[in-house]
């Protein structure tokens, strides 16, 4: 039953990439791929890694691949323009695909992993633990220093990317909402008696 | 018979029975909360609201229903076909998965999983999509502007809502939604349930609710006066009604999990009285009327406003309170109001 349902998401995944690649409109690709993401987060309930697969669905289909589909939507590229050029860099992408098929073959026949990796790799099975605790007790316990690092590079990338795109302009008018809430009628309103025909 | 319900087609015949069972009992609700909140804006307005079809107007919902399903479905000829009769089917079909993992009593749960709390959560983090596919496969400029809108919109709101969560699930330990009613089963009854520990964040948690569904006064999507309605402006028939009751059943979603989160679910607020699956209904219905009521009483906030309250009020505040809740939940603060299991 469980390899049938695995070769039923796989497809799905592969299906998913495939039509990214070749979906002539790009939002019909960001939506292929939004089911390539939701089938691998299928996958990972298989494998019983049920956090994992949520956190991929709320992270990668709820945010990143909606932040995908604002641009693209928004973007007013010419298509034809766009495929004409690929055929430009063709060579390119061959090559890269080559190297990445070399790289699998090498990964699943010739590589051998280091002994002591082997042995790290043995040693962080929780098996008392739900993979939520026990993802929590790696993160947080075994390699602390590690992970807070990793954040301070994101905290870092994020403070680059806001500076990079911080004008702060001094001639426009800014809207401050602390003062436009102490604002009261005594203050904003003035009430004249207006004469016919002679305004104010 | 008790046989055959081991077997694999047995197991797969009394899941698919329970998945209908629920599926009836969120329509037929369904039917009667479009009703109730239609009665709930009237009698606030000094109007009767619908009073026709059946006595008191109770049958109005299934005329509409009807009325929807025997018109014509209009397609635009400018729109992405495919995706424009996917997107009301995706938001549908969503609203009702999430109710997949949520117990209306002890046990009584289709799904009881250990992440149930993350999988609403991711459920409801999807169902920006069913908005944002349709404002754009309209190919119309109205309901696209309406579909960027309520998309930041909710993203906006649904992180401080992630925020509010992970308060509930450091004083639990568990993202089981049943965990989490048993860990408010204390003597105290009613003052034992996380509303009291957690009291600012249930105020949060309402109010990001409201702006997660798109209701008044965070109705920005389909803003009548500034953007006709929004995504749903080129949908008529079927299609709108799985839109409008998509709509509904998150609603009813929200309502029920702010009564499992806080309000401690099936319990009964009464120490000594019997808890149930009626406590459940009870809380859910009583949400619900605050929701309709806050559509009666409230007007329309403006676009800025609403994205400054979601990331610069609601954001920081929910942070601040995971870091407390945490520490509190640590160091035993509040005889043990934050922790109850061993920390």
């Amino acid at each position: 039953m469980s390899d049938w349902v695995f070769y039923l998401f796989a497809l799905s995944v592969l299906m998913g990439g495939f039509f990214t690649v070749v979906s002539r409109n790009p939002v019909h690709s960001v939506l292929w791929l939004i089911l390539s993401f939701l089938s691998t987060s299928g996958l990972f309930v298989l494998l019983g890694a049920e956090f994992v697969a949520m956190l991929l669905i709320i992270v990668y289909v709820g945010a990143v691949a909606v932040l995908f589909l604002f641009v693209v939507m928004m973007l007013d590229v010419d298509f034809a323009a766009l495929k004409a050029e690929m055929a430009k860099y063709m060579p390119l992408a061959l090559l890269i695909a080559v190297i990445l098929l070399m790289q699998f073959v090498m990964a699943f026949g010739a590589w051998e992993s280091n002994a002591a990796a082997q042995s790290l790799r043995a040693q962080i099975t929780l098996e008392q633990y739900h993979n939520t605790e026990a993802l929590g007790l790696i993160l947080y316990d075994q390699y602390f220093l590690l992970f807070q690092l990793a954040g301070l590079i994101l905290l870092v990338a994020m403070i680059g990317a806001i500076v990079l795109t911080l004008r702060h302009r001094q001639e426009i008018k800014r809207q401050d909402i602390l003062a436009q809430m102490y604002r009261d009628p005594a203050h904003a309103l003035e009430l004249r008696d207006v004469k016919p025909g002679q305004g104010l | 018979m008790a046989d055959f319900l081991v077997t694999p087609a047995g197991i797969a015949i009394l899941m698919i029975a329970q998945i209908l069972a629920i599926i009836a009992f969120v329509m037929i609700s369904l039917i009667f909360l479009v009703y109730g909140d239609r009665k709930i804006w009237a009698a606030v307005q000094m109007r009767r609201g619908p009073n026709v079809v059946g006595t008191f107007g109770v049958l109005q919902s299934v005329a509409d229903v009807l009325k929807y399903v025997f018109k014509e479905v209009i397609i635009p000829a400018g729109a992405d076909k495919t995706v424009f009769l996917l997107a009301p089917m995706i938001s549908f079909v969503l609203a009702l998965l999430a109710w997949s993992v949520i117990p209306f009593n002890d046990g009584w749960v289709l799904a009881d999983i250990n992440v149930a709390l993350l999988f609403v959560f991711a459920i409801s983090s999807l169902e920006v999509y069913g908005v944002i596919m349709g404002g754009w496969a309209s190919n119309s400029k109205y309901p696209f502007l309406g579909s960027l809108r309520s998309a930041a919109q909710m993203i906006s709101y649904e992180v401080s809502i992630g925020l509010i969560i992970i308060g509930v699930i450091i004083s639990t330990g568990s993202m089981n939604l049943g965990a989490i009613v048993h860990a408010q089963d204390t003597s105290y009854g009613f003052f034992g349930w996380y509303w009291l520990p957690h009291l600012p964040m249930v105020f949060l948690f309402f109010i990001s609710a409201l702006a997660e569904t798109n209701r008044p006064p965070f109705d920005l999507p389909e803003a009548e006066s500034e953007l006709v309605a929004g995504y749903q402006v080129e949908y008529s028939s079927t299609p709108f009604l799985l839109f409008m009751a998509g709509e509904y059943v998150a609603i009813f979603l929200m309502c029920a999990l702010t009564s499992l989160l806080f309000f401690g679910g099936w319990l009964s607020p009464i120490p000594g009285v019997a808890d149930g699956p009626h406590w459940m209904i009870a809380k859910m219905l009583f949400f619900f009327f605050l929701f309709a009521m806050v559509k009666a009483i409230t007007p329309r906030y403006r676009y800025d406003q609403l994205m400054r309250l979601g990331w610069k009020v609601f954001l920081p505040f929910s942070l601040a309170w995971v870091v407390f809740a945490a520490f509190a939940a640590r160091f035993d603060w509040f005889w043990g109001g934050f922790a109850r299991w061993p920390v």
